[in-house]
């Protein structure tokens, strides 16, 4: 066993890990994260990801000593995160998901996307999506919930604000 | 989809990295972003019985350059290439090519080191820094060596990488007249390892052209005849000629599909540049 100190969903922890334990099996199996789901565990579904040390990251081909020292952030960790707000409501609107399985990786690659890609448009989003295998929705209304959360976090600032001061008031 | 147990060791140094490496009696791996060899290790095609984490040795990051070539330390992710964190001084080449590598998520991790020490015949970057006549740099228990990375990879999945040794970085000679080029790619899927993939390059209008096929035959090679070809600007039957000949001697066992499509995948990375 191996000591690991890291910082998840802003809280730092200690635990011992076996070298080779997955970051995805030591978020569900110790820490009981279980937003982060699995599905091949070999980097082709997507569905494992998260972000470490703000980079999105397939939790199945990290391993949780590798995370030694470093800041993990899963799902549960980004309630209030205003990105990921948007994007929730608007998967929960175009009605982006069925079972739910690829559901968190799909978030947190979306918001990825559109913090690195100002208003993508459907295209671009298939194309950044595509690493991330859904098998019930037929993508159609993954890529129309993250455009639309594109185009409404893209707006002009003071445009956002305002929206903001009006839902505030 | 678990590996088998194994140790793991996070050195301070490149030296001692090289030093556990290189234990006798036992497997060892150096993982750095370990993109393609945590699946390897998962699906047990690959064991180990240490890991040593090479992923923070901070002398494998530098990226430096120099007005002769550009230094790209062996952990320099494709993401970082990609979001253009590299000196480009390959007329956005190496962005293109780490763009085209698998997906975000991976390229956040996965390193130039990694891909060229796995020596997959179908990755992207060493087919590209073959076509650039790039030297990789080597440190190991007998020193330093340089090697231009087409020497440096032998075959599939095979180097001149022995035990204790580990890749510092790569120096790019920077090209004589602005760089022309062209890239085409065809896989299964985007994402996906290429089964065609071809990297074209000109030194200027009429300079040196170098004309790299990959993902056919056990390591991406050149092809001499086409480059001749390109440099002379012939287009159509003379360049189809010059494919002809050297998918013969690269990949004489490609049945009829194959060659239809590394033809058309050579032809791509030619329009490709030409168009520039």
């Amino acid at each position: 066993m191996t000591s690991v100190t890291l910082e998840l969903n802003g809280v730092r922890i200690a635990d011992e890990v076996e070298p080779r334990q997955s970051l995805a099996d030591f978020l569900r199996d110790r820490c009981g994260l279980t937003a982060t789901h699995l599905g091949c565990e070999h980097g082709a579904c997507g569905a494992c990801t998260v972000v470490v040390d703000g980079q999105a990251t397939r939790s199945c081909l990290m391993l949780a000593v590798m995370c030694d020292g470093r800041s993990v952030v899963t799902l549960e960790g980004m309630r209030g995160d205003a990105t990921m707000d948007v994007l929730r409501r608007h998967f929960h609107e175009s009605h982006a998901l069925q079972c739910g399985y690829c559901t968190p990786g799909m978030l947190i690659m979306a918001r990825d996307i559109l913090l690195r890609l100002r208003r993508p448009d459907a295209a671009t989003v298939r194309h950044e999506l595509s690493g991330h295998i859904c098998r019930c929705t037929g993508y159609l209304n993954i890529v129309k919930a993250v455009v639309a959360a594109g185009q409404e976090l893209g707006q002009p600032a003071q445009v956002t604000e305002a929206i903001d001061a009006t839902a505030s008031g | 989809m678990k590996p088998a147990p194994f140790d793991y060791l996070r050195p301070k140094s490149v030296a001692e990295a090289s030093v556990a490496l290189g234990r006798r009696g036992i497997t060892t791996a150096a993982i750095a972003g370990g993109q393609s060899l945590l699946p390897m290790l998962s699906l047990r095609v690959a064991f180990v019985d240490l890991l040593v984490d090479i992923s923070r040795l901070a002398d494998l990051k530098a990226v430096t350059r120099t007005p002769d070539s550009v230094w790209i330390g062996a952990l320099t992710t494709h993401a970082a290439i990609e979001d253009g964190k590299v000196p480009d001084a390959f007329s956005g080449l190496l962005r293109r090519v780490a763009g085209q590598i698998s997906y975000r998520a991976i390229r956040n991790h996965g390193t130039v080191g990694g891909s060229v020490a796995l020596a997959d015949p179908a990755a992207d970057w060493p087919c590209c820094l073959v076509a650039l006549e790039a030297s990789v740099r080597v440190v190991g228990r007998n020193g330093v060596r340089v090697q231009k990375v087409a020497d440096f990879i032998r075959g599939p999945f095979e180097t001149t990488l022995s035990s204790g040794d580990i890749i510092m970085g790569f120096d790019v000679p920077t090209p004589q007249a602005p760089l022309r080029w062209g890239v085409a790619k065809v896989a299964r899927k985007s994402g996906a390892f290429a089964q065609s993939l071809a990297v074209v390059v000109s030194h200027g209008r009429d300079g040196p052209c170098s004309v790299v096929l990959g993902a056919a035959g056990p390591r991406a090679r050149q092809l001499p005849n086409v480059a001749i070809e390109v440099r002379a600007g012939k287009r159509g039957d003379d360049l189809r000629a010059a494919i002809a000949a050297d998918l013969d001697d690269l990949v004489p066992d490609a049945d009829s599909y194959q060659r239809r499509l590394h033809t058309a995948t050579i032809l791509r990375a030619v329009r490709d540049m030409q168009a520039q």
